[in-house]
């Protein structure tokens, strides 16, 4: 913009203790989301499945959450919850109750019908059932929404950084790069994000390996 | 290829056997079940009562929706029952622990219902799991148990359900189900998902292990043929789950109790009573021409009907039947197969000399059924036989 080259590599060694810590930042706040709605999404499966006729009303909630604009709803926050951690992670919690719920409910549909049935006659109690056989079987699609939802949640947790300096994980270089027309934090900030993302969505995938040496190779993106 | 057709028997140096607890007696008694109320009610099974003694294979067989495999699922109370008994030993199934009902009586289902997660040796241990069992006696009797069903533990134990094919699955269900040496073994249509050569192959090979193990089976089958095959006891259902005859096979071939059996057993019960019985049981007193060579020859195992079917083929007046030893043992000819099932017949048939073979009552039918559409006399018989 004026001459500078695109990437100051001299800022960026400057900046690697401060930029690990923005790294370890982001991670923090997207692992909190990615927990805690997986936690309340898991619940909210557990009881679809058991009642069938919430589960369309819970599709309906979590996607009106989903259509919530990320940017109002922290600004909104901000005026109830002030500038903090708490701002920042309802919004991403419920952004990712749409990716969870209703993979979790589709990885327990996935079971099949005469594995249950073969379990049942078996003499598997509703409890030896659930935990020692439905929710090995539903591991895979459980694994393809925590994907989504980690991939999802660290591209989200970058907006974060308009509710304060302290917040934004790598967004804060994104947004700071921004108001000082500094291409090199923005490149830094960004590119890292994205590097985050892959990283998550391929440890999932490594841990599902890890998980189900049952399955046959088909994995989704694997 | 040859491991998947391998033999259901004991593999050569394994742990053998399995060990023998005793079989249950089986009973139901005015079985209904129930669906709907008032006038949306209807009946699955209506008023059901056959009794099965310990150590026999008792086959449900009848149409689809007529009840059979929710009659077998009230035994285990994967359904309950609307009203009557079922008595396993004598108990009241309906007065026990559901899930200590289950863990005692084996279940063996179509599609099989391995675990995905678990491997072959996990899945033959489920139920010694549920129970208690030490890790390393678990270990023990799965092995033990694919051995006994024709799989090697070695190679078998640590894989996994989708690298089986799908003789080898039916095998590990059949493993899985009596791990526990259950008294009762339910079955059902276990044999149907497989091609006809692999399920031939099946049955036999259960029907021989069965000979050692002795259990008491209720076994659920759309397909008459299996049922006259695998049964001590055959109970034909029909339509609204009424139970249409209860009896061994060769009673419901040579007496069907209703027009209904009669068209379910097929236009060629004749010739399926012929399957039941072997050239070993046939009374041959002449062995006048045996010496004769170029004749077809048959073991003691072969049934008399592929016997016919290979006389009939070679245009022979007759063949020769040879002892366990291979030597000639008498002369077997068309006569003396169709005497097998005249009236007394248990196969125990008279020296046939041509005039008792024509009175027999069982040649009229393989006329029927070798001419079935040219037989106007069987025509009611005849226009229904291919629903089986």
């Amino acid at each position: 913009m004026n001459g500078e080259p695109l990437v100051r590599w001299d800022w960026l060694l400057a900046h690697l203790g401060p930029i690990a810590d923005r790294v370890g930042q982001h991670l923090y706040l997207a692992a909190i989301a990615v927990g805690v709605g997986f936690a309340i999404s898991f619940a909210l499966a557990a009881l679809s499945i058991r009642r069938r006729r919430i589960y369309p009303f819970v599709v309906v909630l979590a996607t009106a959450a989903y259509t919530i604009p990320s940017f109002a709803m922290f600004v909104a926050l901000v005026a109830i919850t002030g500038p903090s951690v708490i701002s920042a992670e309802i919004p991403l919690v419920l952004y990712t109750l749409i990716l969870f719920v209703p993979n979790i409910v589709a990885g327990f549909d996935s079971v099949p019908w005469d594995v249950l049935d073969a379990a049942d006659g078996m003499g598997y109690t509703r409890g030896q059932r659930l935990w020692r056989v439905e929710l090995p079987l539903a591991v895979p699609l459980v694994v393809v929404s925590l994907r989504l939802a980690s991939v999802s949640t660290i591209g989200l947790v970058t907006v974060t950084a308009i509710l304060g300096d302290s917040l934004g994980g790598l967004g804060y270089y994104i947004l700071d790069g921004y108001h000082r027309h500094f291409t090199t934090e923005i490149l830094a900030g960004g590119l890292l994000s994205i590097g985050l993302a892959v990283v998550a969505d391929r440890g999932f995938v490594l841990l599902q390996r890890l998980l189900t040496p049952w399955a046959a190779r088909r994995t989704v993106g694997g | 290829m040859s491991s998947r057709l391998s033999s259901f028997g004991p593999v050569s140096g394994s742990a053998g056997v399995a060990s023998r607890t005793g079989a249950a007696s089986l009973e139901f008694r005015g079985v209904t079940k129930r669906y709907g109320r008032g006038e949306q009610a209807h009946d699955a099974v209506n008023d059901l009562s056959f009794e099965v003694p310990a150590g026999a294979i008792c086959v449900l067989v009848g149409p689809s929706g007529c009840g059979k495999t929710t009659s077998l699922k009230m035994v285990n109370r994967l359904i309950e029952p609307t009203a009557g008994e079922i008595l396993l030993d004598g108990v009241n199934v309906l007065t026990e622990d559901v899930t200590e009902l289950r863990r005692r009586i084996g279940y063996v289902i179509q599609q099989v219902g391995l675990f995905p997660h678990l491997t072959v040796g996990r899945n033959v241990a489920v139920v010694p799991a549920l129970v208690g069992w030490s890790k390393e006696r678990q270990r023990v009797r799965a092995d033990e148990l694919l051995s006994l069903v024709g799989l090697d533990p070695a190679s078998y134990r640590s894989r996994y359900p989708y690298q089986l094919s799908g003789g080898e699955r039916q095998r590990v269900g059949v493993a899985r189900a009596l791990a526990a040496d259950p008294p009762l073994m339910l079955m059902d249509e276990p044999f149907a998902a497989v091609d006809p050569i692999v399920r031939e192959r099946l049955q036999d090979e259960f029907l021989r292990l069965q000979r050692d193990l002795a259990k008491t089976i209720l076994f659920v089958t759309h397909d008459i043929d299996e049922a006259i095959k695998m049964g001590d006891f055959v109970v034909v259902m029909e339509e609204g789950g009424r139970l249409a005859q209860f009896g061994p096979p060769d009673e419901i071939l040579a007496h069907p109790a209703s027009d209904f059996v009669a068209r379910f057993v097929g236009a060629d019960r004749g010739l399926k009573r012929l399957s039941l019985v072997t050239i070993a049981d046939l009374e041959l007193e002449s062995t006048a021409g045996s010496a004769r060579a170029g004749l077809p020859t048959f073991a003691p195992s072969t049934r008399l009907r592929d016997a016919l079917s290979v006389l009939l083929a070679a245009d022979s007046r007759g063949g020769v039947a040879l002892d366990d030893g291979g030597r000639p043992r008498g002369f077997v000819t068309v006569d003396a197969i169709a005497s097998a099932l005249s009236e007394d017949g248990h196969g125990r048939a008279r020296l046939p000399k041509g005039a008792g073979a024509r009175a027999a009552a069982g040649d009229a039918e393989i006329a029927a059924a070798n001419h079935a559409s040219a037989a106007p006399g069987d025509a009611k018989v005849t226009a229904a036989g291919g629903d089986s």
